[in-house]
């Protein structure tokens, strides 16, 4: 199975999968790999960690499209995302005047605590994910989900956002005028109090003029978020899992396959990276061959070192046989460990050469 | 390193994938071993470590787990319950508090609450003077931390608040946290790489930011999962020979096997020594274990290892 087959006609491709298993640079190849068979795509990731840059060659993203120079037809651009910069720009966009948009940008805890909103990165992603799908400058996105946690965070973020700045109610909260009292009933007074204690007064001053700004600000995040959310579910998109075989790694793979289809979102396939160099063994090794061939000594200790070797690559099959059984469709497309992880065009190339591959590259390779 | 685990609190964290579950229980079973009480605690909610050692997880409860080895995952939101109920007297206002709506929404809307809850819990564990004075201290509180795009962010919350705060309690709370994070005598930071081009370069950077952004150092550095050296390069010359001519498919593999082996573990020590450069001092390794999962008897073979490097 090729990864051309898997995302043929889809405009948005949508990389997820546990910390730590390649996603980056499986969405970088990818990218790479439709960009050579001519079409025109864009990379997107929020990764801190510079490694698309590092594996694209080029020295550092802004927060804006970077192109890459390649080999082939199409074209190959970039970026990493800067949250805190793609929500400034939001705000910009959203805000009614001039006056709401200073007051936002320029409060104290917006400008403390605008990356750490939970789920802002991930919500940013989908933004951006959804202003360049309606720019229609590309023939395919494809988006590198944040390292969270929770691989899962990111499909929940839209609807986070949007209810966390849907903060009329709130408003009305922290600022217990008479129509505040007359909704939310006379304990809400009480409930103010305390709540200044808790948190002083300072605090819930620039809270309170935090939420009262963004209040206004609510209906356009929340159509916003309507429409990227139905961007995810629509048929040009589709979800491929990476993941390594690792037990922990499939385990959070299968879990998000049983999410993805709970929602109602397009799954297209699942890519295992680093699976062991090696098949696994039909029989035993003849020890004594190797012994002959090496001297006793080595000899044994090559086949010691076999075993181990075999042992991983079972696991490796069996995990991956787990996760197939789990997924409708396609088997996943199976990358070896590169034994250097790619981290530059050449890099990405090698991997192609598996991902694109014309048949599935069994483990039995 | 020894120093480590005379420390309060130590923090573990890491890029994505590198083992700082791993490296968390092992440092756990090492201090439980040498008498001290210590628990290790969990944010990711997955509860990998406490999974191995139970065959379920431990939730919001200090769960021992193994002589002197105790495990809880921390619940923001029921950290917030906690501090809250303290804060909150009488308890009849909590209740008022607590039962409104706007309130849980004005809670879970707040940036930077859920982390600021969490954080604050870890920091009432490390406490001698526990909330719940029936309560016994622990002489160690590891943390199992967010990877480290995120780590940073979690370390920097406290301070965060402190300063958004200004005045007030929220302030005063946080300011304490802070003060107790960023202090080395309570306090010490594990960064754990692997020996990676990319996790060498990030461990490097996360060591720079952290000094810059918060005025922490990192105590140690693990790398994980190092293969061993099997075969010498005059080995590995040999066994190359031999893979020139045709086998039975059993001894080719077990010659690419050797070959793999050997190559995998040079690249590895080339990372190491650049590891070792960028730092300027030789960070801590454990090998890699060829099991197809870790279990028990792994964690504590990587506890002996670390014990060996105190």
């Amino acid at each position: 199975m090729s990864i051309a087959k898997l995302i043929d006609r889809k405009e948005i491709v949508i990389c997820a999968g546990a910390g730590g298993v390649g996603k980056t640079t499986t969405a970088a190849a990818i990218a790479l790999g439709m960009a050579s068979r001519g079409l025109k795509v864009v990379v997107l990731t929020i990764d801190p960690a510079r490694r698309l840059a590092n594996s694209l060659g080029i020295p550092e993203l802004a927060n804006e499209e970077h192109q890459v120079d390649i080999d082939g037809a199409g074209e190959l651009w970039a970026m990493q995302l800067d949250p805190k910069r793609t929500f400034d720009e939001l705000i910009e966009k959203h805000a009614s005047d001039e006056a709401t948009r200073d007051a936002v940008l320029s409060n104290r805890i917006y400008q403390e605590l605008s990356n750490a909103v939970a789920g802002s990165q991930e919500y940013m992603a989908m933004e951006k994910l959804y202003e360049l799908y309606q720019e229609e400058r590309y023939d395919l996105l494809v988006l590198d989900t944040p390292p969270t946690r929770n691989a899962l965070d990111f499909l929940d973020a839209p609807e986070r956002l949007s209810r966390f700045v849907d903060s009329r109610s709130l408003q009305l909260f922290l600022r217990p005028g008479r129509l505040g009292l007359k909704v939310f009933g006379r304990g809400t007074g009480m409930l103010f109090g305390v709540l200044k204690r808790v948190t002083g007064v300072d605090l819930l001053q620039d809270l309170s003029d935090f939420f009262a700004s963004f209040g206004d600000m609510a209906e356009g995040f929340r159509e916003r978020a309507a429409s990227t959310g139905k961007l995810l579910a629509d048929s040009r998109t589709t979800f491929l899992l990476v993941t390594s075989p690792r037990g922990a790694a499939i385990d959070e793979a299968i879990f998000f396959h049983r999410k993805l289809r709970e929602r109602g979102l397009p799954f297209g396939g699942a890519v295992v990276n680093r699976m062991s160099p090696l098949a696994v063994l039909d029989e035993p090794v003849d020890e004594a061959e190797l012994e002959e061939l090496l001297g006793d000594e080595l000899g044994k200790r090559v086949a010691g070192n076999l075993e181990d070797y075999d042992a991983i690559a079972i696991r490796d099959r069996d995990n991956v046989e787990r996760l197939a059984a789990q997924l409708d469709g396609a088997p996943p497309i199976l990358v070896p460990y590169l034994e250097d992880d790619p981290h530059d065009l050449a890099g990405l190339l090698q991997m192609n050469e598996y991902l694109f591959a014309a048949e599935a590259v069994s483990s039995r390779r | 390193m020894a120093d480590l685990l005379d420390k309060r609190l130590v923090v573990v964290t890491g890029k994505g994938g590198v083992g700082k579950t791993t490296v968390a229980a092992a440092l756990g079973l090492a201090a439980a071993r040498s008498g001290k009480r210590t628990i290790v605690c969990e944010v990711a909610q997955q509860e990998r470590m406490s999974r191995v050692f139970r065959r379920e997880g431990v939730g919001f409860s200090e769960t021992l787990l193994d002589t002197d080895l105790y495990a809880i995952s921390i619940d923001p939101q029921r950290s917030m319950e906690e501090y809250l109920r303290e804060q909150i007297k009488p308890s009849a206002l909590y209740a008022v508090l607590f039962d409104n709506r706007l309130f849980q929404y004005f809670a879970a809307a707040t940036p930077g609450m859920r982390e600021l809850a969490t954080i604050g819990k870890i920091w009432e564990l490390a406490q001698f003077e526990r909330r719940n004075p029936r309560t016994a201290p622990y002489d160690l509180v590891i943390v199992d931390a967010p990877s480290t795009g995120h780590g940073l962010g979690f370390l920097h919350t406290p301070r965060t608040f402190r300063d958004a705060a200004r005045v007030g309690p929220i302030s005063r709370q946080a300011g304490k946290i802070d003060a107790f994070i960023t202090d080395p005598h309570s306090t010490a930071v594990v960064a754990v790489a692997l020996p990676e081009e990319m996790p060498v370069n990030e461990t490097v950077d996360f060591e720079r930011e952290l000094h810059e952004r918060m005025g922490m150092e990192v105590d140690a550095v693990v790398v994980n999962a190092l293969y061993p050296e099997r075969f010498t390069s005059h080995e590995a010359a040999r066994i190359e020979e031999a893979a020139a001519s045709d086998g039975t498919p059993g001894v080719e593999a077990a010659l690419m096997a050797a070959l793999f082996e050997h190559r995998r573990a040079r690249t590895q020590r080339e990372e190491l020594r650049r590891l070792s450069e960028l730092l300027g001092r030789e960070p801590i390794t454990l090998p890699f274990l060829f099991e197809p999962e870790l279990d028990l008897g792994s964690f504590e073979e990587l506890a002996g290892e670390l014990e060996a490097a105190l």
